[in-house]
């Protein structure tokens, strides 16, 4: 591990790293100028055999996505860029757009190029202050350099990024949310098909690509499909349907550990290994009760599962969603899990969008129910009930339009399956680790 | 045919036609409950009370079931489409969907307006699980009573189908409705300043599944199980919007919109809506009168008409033009014929004349855009010809008269003095005559006014028929587009008012009684271009009068 190289963060922390001058002496916009004199598929069938799969947290193969938009299609394609980065704890697409602008501007204009679109939409997510001037600032500098505009190096090519700033809805975060939301309406998920490749922003064939997604690509240009390919995991030959977790990625560190903060690993790095290793172990000496894989909508690694590797079907095989945004928050032994998942039944009632009865209702519903529990007034059926309710929502079920009610409902399933004792001896004795904190206490 | 198979029935749909799961399961005698899907509508799929296990049948007779629920509202069907509605995963779904649509809702049944016609409490008691299992308090949401002039919002009992907000933008255009707040807090509300006041607003309370959004002209005014109901045809335009008349103890308590594709489609206008309380206003007449020089002579019915008989049988020597019978388009084919008829009886030599057409401004186009310009397609039309039977009555006076006459040539013909009986056949609520034009008819030596309200014609008339409104009587009303739609009796009318069929039939010396669909029979058979009456039952949706309108479907609106 100590001979990893980072690629995507190497910048990071660098004097002026987000100028485009010190980029260039970095050799920034190389790969797009290359790209330029590619034809466009080859541009993304070198994706396609990268292995690149997409950041923001379902790991779609990003040149796959890109294959499904309509041939020779007149235009105009957009690429909507989704930096609306909403999961609670991820916070590796801010470090980028923060302090790395051009790496991500570069992968944009490239992935623009490879499908044809002539416009790109960053879309930011409000409270995202610092990684909003300097993205303004990238354009504009990319502009004044002609980096962006018309006829880009006399190569023919159009390309105009609008970088928007979204109005602070976790509902954003999902594809359709988000070209509605562009597109100045409501945020309420679309019913798919048609998909965005067909039919996404204005109505026009559109991709939606997370931001990390694009410096990957940046960064395949630059050094090609075959060192992606080096890192990670190879797919799984018993499942055909693997198409393997390849290249570096940002991990997230966040909760009760000494260190948190971001860094870039391999794909297919084990929890313990984030914690011990990069996390600098557990705080105040305790051991990690349990730790949430990536955003709190896929669920929790009890103890005994610490070991399991973070690529995209690692946690799947113990029973989280997924990988998601590979963000992990440790949370020690000292803490009640009524009060984590209270918490994670509140952000997710706060954030359903609303649209379907489902995750509307269902989603407040069980925020009811657990601050009740924590008050100590719950019964053991709560936690049947709480389960039922759970996994009668989300796409998985096809009882709603979107995903986020798969998230809402997923952490608290496994969460009460993983930890039902602890649920059971709280509800059982009046058990409270923690005292209830009033702010916590004030149901929505 | 391509055919679909409904919880194991197969039912065909036609080659070309594009239906979800919910109209293909409708075709097959099942019922998939549904709140948030019209189909006027634009599909969100959002309520999810629809939901189907679909599937699909191979060639080689496998079927293949989709492992998740899907709505019916969003999956279209095509051959070999499997849908089961009635599996326990489904009925489940359901369960599940009603009890969340349920955890906040206040039941307050008891004081609601909608209860007996609620897309909730039928639901539940057909698909619900009878018991909450909700322990907590229920969210409580402010109601908001001005919504617009016409219309009330009580916010908790919404399930957030957003057909009302889908109706604004979609039908109307107008776009005052929005959702606003998130998640469990969602409320319907309208855009500060902008109520709901454009002129199909009150179609967002039938729209409404639940007593959500009411009308603040019928809230509190009856429990909907009380009221009867009729099919009729809306008189306030030439539109010809086909609703039900639904009254109590003869009074009348509110009109709504009948589907029927082949007039207006699924909506009426709040013209037509809320524009009927003349109808059962102290403004009408109840009294038939038999004056002379200033005094009233007789207010009995059997009199007054006899005396009128009598009267007009003596017209019979008159010459050419000096007696003239007016008809107003209020009137229904039937009038028109039996008062053309016996006038023609009555003196050959009598003309027929069209009563005032009245007509307010320009067609009124839906959707409006965001300058209040219609824009296309359009989707409803409020009619600038205020009256429901034009057509009906032109198609009378073609056959009796060979030409129409209008009524401004009837009153330059009084004016000029060559005419001395006038029979006007009224019924246009807004007055029909002006007091200046009510003055060119003291020339006549005799005037007989047959009408609903008193008028500057009516206090001057030697002979008043009070006759009865569209909703007290039997007809047919011929639309705008040739579209013959039967009205039926739904309420009495007040004590001394007579439908005017009924008038003209006892006045023309006819035995029996009147009855519209004999009438109908008699009338098609002999005048070709009524000629499709001659089927006497019209049925729910009319039936075109011109046959090439019978094959081909007429544009909504």
């Amino acid at each position: 591990m100590s001979t990893f190289e980072p690629t995507l963060l190497a910048r990071i922390n660098k004097p002026d790293s987000q100028s485009l001058d010190t980029y260039r002496r970095d050799g920034g916009y190389e790969g797009f100028k290359k790209a330029l004199g590619m034809a466009p598929v080859d541009v993304i069938n070198l994706v396609k055999d990268s292995g690149l799969r997409g950041r923001g947290g379902a790991g779609f193969p990003t040149g796959l996505k890109w294959t499904f938009l309509p041939k020779d299609h007149p235009g105009p394609i957009y690429l909507a860029i989704n930096g609306d980065e909403s999961e609670p704890a991820t916070f590796n697409n801010r470090i980028l757009m923060e302090q790395d602008p051009h790496q991500v501007l570069e992968g944009i204009a490239i992935s623009c190029y490879a499908i044809k679109s002539k416009k790109a939409y960053i879309y930011l997510r409000y409270e995202y202050g610092r990684s909003y001037r300097a993205l303004k600032k990238a354009i504009e500098e990319c502009y004044a350099a002609g980096l962006f505009g018309q006829n880009i190096h006399g190569s023919g090519f159009d390309l105009d990024v609008v970088l928007h700033r979204g109005a602070a809805a976790y509902i954003c975060g999902e594809e359709t949310g988000l070209i509605e939301s562009l597109e100045g309406k409501r945020a309420w998920p679309r019913i798919k098909p048609p998909f965005p490749a067909i039919e996404g922003l204005f109505r026009k064939p559109t991709i939606v690509n997370n931001i990390e997604t694009m410096a990957c690509v940046k960064q395949i240009l630059d050094r090609g499909a075959e060192w992606f390919k080096s890192m990670g995991v190879p797919p799984d030959p018993n499942n055909p349907r693997d198409a393997g977790s390849y290249g570096p990625k940002l991990y997230c560190i966040s909760g009760h550990v000494n260190k948190p903060g971001c860094v870039e690993l391999p794909m297919g790095i084990t929890a313990r290994q984030l914690i011990d290793e990069h996390g600098g172990g557990v705080w105040k000496g305790r051991k990690a009760k349990a730790v949430v894989p990536g955003g709190i909508s896929m669920g929790f690694l009890s103890a005994s599962e610490l070991d399991t590797p973070l690529d995209f079907n690692g946690p799947g095989k113990v029973g989280c969603l997924g990988l998601g945004t590979a963000a992990i928050t440790v949370i020690d032994d000292h803490t009640s899990m009524v009060d984590v998942l209270f918490n994670c039944a509140r952000f997710f009632a706060h954030e359903s969008c609303g649209q379907c009865t489902p995750c509307r209702e269902g989603t407040a519903w069980m925020h009811k129910i657990l601050a009740r529990i924590r008050m100590g007034e719950g019964q053991s059926r709560d936690l049947d009930l709480l389960t039922e309710v759970a996994s009668s929502m989300g796409i998985i079920p096809g009882t709603t339009i979107c995903g986020l009610s798969d998230g809402a409902a997923w952490p608290i399933k496994n969460a009460i399956k993983k930890f039902r004792s602890e649920f059971e001896e709280y509800i059982q004795t009046g058990l409270k680790t923690v005292k209830p904190s009033d702010a916590l206490m004030e149901v929505h | 045919m391509p055919t679909v198979i409904v919880n194991n029935k197969p039912v065909e749909i036609g080659p070309s036609e594009k239906l979800n799961c919910i109209q293909a399961a409708e075709r097959a005698g099942d019922t998939i409950p549904s709140y948030c899907w019209h189909h006027d509508l634009s599909v969100v799929a959002s309520c999810r009370m629809c939901l189907v296990e679909v599937g699909e049948k191979k060639p080689d007779g496998t079927i293949a079931m989709q492992p998740k629920l899907s709505p019916g509202c969003q999956t279209p069907v095509k051959d070999g489409t499997v849908i089961v509605s009635n599996s326990e995963k489904v009925l489940a779904a359901q369960k599940a969907t009603l009890e969340y649509l349920l955890l906040n809702h206040p039941l307050d049944c008891p004081v609601c307006d909608q209860a007996g016609e609620c897309g909730l409490q039928d639901y539940s008691y057909k698909y619900g699980r009878g018991y909450s299992r909700l322990q907590e308090p229920k969210n409580i949401k402010p109601d908001k009573d001005y919504i617009g002039d016409q219309i009330t919002l009580f916010t908790d009992r919404c399930i957030m189908c957003t057909r009302c907000v889908r109706f604004t933008r979609e039908i109307s255009g107008t776009a005052e409705m929005q959702v606003i707040s998130r998640g469990s807090h969602e409320e319907i509300d309208i855009f500060p300043g902008e109520p709901c006041n454009n002129k199909l607003a009150g179609n967002v309370v039938d729209l409404c599944p639940v007593g959500a959004l009411c009308s603040k002209d019928f809230l509190y005014q009856q429990r909907v199980w009380w009221l009867k109901s009729k099919n009729s045809v809306c008189p306030g335009c030439s539109t010809g919007c086909s609703i039900t008349v639904d009254q109590n103890e003869d009074v009348l308590y509110r009109l709504k919109p009948r589907e029927n594709p082949q007039a207006q489609g699924s909506f009426m206008c709040d013209e037509g809506r809320f524009g009927w309380k003349y109808a059962q206003s102290d403004r009408r007449l109840t009294s038939p009168e038999q004056r002379s020089g200033g005094k009233t002579i007789s207010r009995d019915w059997d009199v007054v008409l006899s005396t009128l008989g009598t009267t007009l049988a003596d017209l019979s020597d008159q010459k050419s033009g000096t007696f003239v019978v007016a008809i107003s388009p209020w009137a229904t084919v039937e009038e028109a014929y039996l008062l053309a008829k016996f006038a023609k009886e009555v003196n050959p030599n009598a003309r027929l004349a069209l009563g005032p057409v009245r007509t307010v401004g320009e067609d009124d186009l839906y959707p409006k855009d965001i300058h209040g310009q219609p824009s296309l397609p359009t989707k409803f039309t409020i009619r600038a010809e205020k009256c429901p039977n034009r057509r009906g009555v032109e198609s009378i006076l073609n056959h009796f008269q060979g030409e129409i006459i209008p009524f401004s040539s009837v009153l330059y013909d009084i004016e000029s003095g060559s005419i001395e009986t006038l029979f006007v056949l009224g019924g246009d609520p807004e007055g029909w005559i002006s007091d200046a034009d009510a003055a060119k008819l003291d020339k006549l030596k005799l005037l007989i006014v047959q009408d609903l309200l008193g008028s500057a014609a009516s206090s001057k008339a030697h002979f008043v028929l009070p006759g009865a409104a569209w909703a007290e009587k039997d007809g047919t009303f011929v639309n705008h587009n040739g579209l013959a739609q039967a009205i039926h009796r739904g309420l009495r009318g007040p004590e001394g008012s007579r439908p005017d069929g009924r008038i003209l039939f006892e006045l023309s010396g006819r035995r029996g009684l009147f009855h519209a669909a004999s009438l109908r029979k008699e009338i098609g058979s002999q005048i070709p271009e009524l000629a499709a009456l001659s089927v006497g039952d019209l049925g729910e949706f009319g039936v075109s009068l011109s046959s090439a309108a019978k094959t081909e479907p007429q544009p909504v609106g």
